[in-house]
């Protein structure tokens, strides 16, 4: 690629900072050029949190349905499957698959609730009640 | 404590912070092509059996922490590397090589960094930033992707380095082991060994899921993906190959033009014409992917869909294979004088 057609779309990254692009001059030596960004990955990335925000959407109606405890919600927000949820809280896979019906997820104790909650960094009353403040 | 370091962007973040690590025994000598060709950064893997955020798990690199590990073997200098089982120890180690004024590399989780944008934070585990000093409860960070130099406090840098999930990387640090300076002789020697690692990594590698077999396979496959996942899905699968592809940190057709500029740069070492000859077909190779993702978009932004245009985008990709397959074998003949 050609020094001068290195693109320069605005992307979100493109505010905070340029990325490195190795590209030719006129001598066709490779020199580094900056990029604010490039349509083409602008786009992969809408599509790929368009598929989350819809899986976060359909994970808060199973809740709400009754068909999932708050746990999928934010494990849905949070880009998490089971595997991560489990590294990150200590429980096993079966327990958290357990953890995912609603009548067993009510019974939980406050200290286990605590476990979800600090690793989805929020509250336990906002991990019950599927709220989000930050972000 | 502040170590006399000075940041510099690249484009990749392993083959930055192995740069910026042996900048001071190699005069600079070490760029990031460099680093990134004597490493064998090259690579390509398409794992059937994971899954990575729901689509297919492609990968344009090879495993984190193997560019610098086979950069300083290759330049025969040793390499300290460390992992933790507890934050305390990791943090106490951390400072301890600050305060013997050692700059460090970290391998790092992204969800968590602050400094990125939340748009880009997913749990990819295999980024790399150098830690180069503390101030108060702020740890000075140089994250090779970034234009400046940054910060994380005790506790983000903490969260980032014991990020979970897939290559956790538990807390991971490593540093080249000061041996003077890094002569010409000796990269010269590296330039060969990491040509012919890559050569092997991309060529004779077994299985048909890596290496120019893979491109192959993976173009064969996506002709099928509109039939077989629906033409939703199939947009969403090709987004994330093109997100693996040219994201920041990972790169696909921008390490081909990484990999054309380490050739350029070997070739002020041994004069071998062939290096130059081979550049360039890793520039037409970097066109292709890039000329492959801009296919890929029109489906996934819903202006293509037909049969024919999955046919287009997996023969870009069958394409692509012929060329660097082309490439490597050239690189493989080459007589080294």
């Amino acid at each position: 690629m050609k020094k001068e057609h290195v693109p320069q779309d605005m992307s979100s990254l493109g505010k905070i900072t340029k990325e490195v692009q190795y590209a030719t001059d006129g001598s066709g030596k490779y020199v580094k050029e900056l990029s604010s960004g490039w349509d083409v990955k602008i786009n992969a990335l809408d599509v790929a949190w368009k598929d989350i925000e819809g899986r976060v959407a359909g994970a808060r109606q199973q809740v709400l349905d009754g068909a999932a405890s708050p746990l999928l919600f934010f494990m849905e927000y949070r880009l998490m499957d089971i595997g991560i949820l489990a590294d990150y809280t200590g429980f096993w896979k079966w327990q958290i698959k357990r953890h995912l019906k609603p009548d067993v997820f009510n019974r939980l104790s406050e200290k286990k609730l605590k476990k979800y909650a600090d690793t989805f960094n929020v509250s336990v009353e906002d991990l019950k009640n599927m709220t989000i403040h930050e972000d | 404590m502040k170590i006399d370091f000075q940041h510099l962007q690249s484009a990749h973040c392993e083959s930055g912070v192995t740069s910026s690590l042996l900048r001071q025994n190699s005069f600079s000598k070490i760029t990031e092509p460099l680093a990134f060709g004597i490493g064998a950064g090259l690579f390509f893997a398409y794992v059937p059996l994971i899954k990575i955020n729901n689509g297919p798990a492609i990968t344009f690199r090879t495993f984190p922490g193997l560019i610098f590990k086979r950069t300083c073997d290759a330049l025969g200098i040793p390499v300290i590397r460390k992992k933790f089982s507890s934050t305390e120890q990791a943090e106490a180690f951390l400072l301890k090589c600050l305060e013997e004024g050692t700059p460090v590399g970290c391998q790092v989780g992204v969800y968590y960094l602050s400094y990125f944008p939340k748009e880009y934070r997913f749990h990819f585990n295999a980024h790399n930033l150098i830690v180069y000093g503390k101030e108060d409860d702020n740890y000075l960070i140089s994250d090779p992707v970034m234009e400046n130099a940054t910060k994380l406090t005790s506790y983000e840098l903490e969260r980032v380095r014991f990020a979970k999930g897939a290559l956790a990387p538990r807390g991971q640090i490593y540093y080249p082991k000061n041996q003077g300076e890094i002569t010409d002789e000796q990269i010269k020697k590296a330039i060969v060994k990491g040509i012919k690692k890559n050569v092997s990594t991309m060529l004779h590698i077994p299985g048909w899921f890596a290496g120019v077999k893979g491109i192959k396979h993976t173009g064969n496959k996506i002709k099928k993906w509109r039939d077989k996942l629906g033409l939703q899905k199939a947009g969403l699968y090709l987004a994330q190959l093109v997100r693996m592809q040219e994201e920041i940190g990972t790169g696909g057709g921008g390490f081909r033009y990484i990999y054309a500029a380490f050739l350029q740069e070997a070739y002020a070492y041994l004069e071998q014409d062939e290096l130059m000859e081979v550049s360039s077909i890793f520039t037409q190779a970097g066109d292709l992917w890039r000329t492959s993702a801009v296919q890929a978009a029109g489906i996934y932004k819903g202006r293509l869909g037909s049969q024919e245009d999955f046919n287009l985008m997996g023969d870009y990709l069958l394409e692509i294979a012929e060329l660097e397959k082309t490439a490597f074998k050239a690189l493989n003949n080459i007589k080294w004088q």
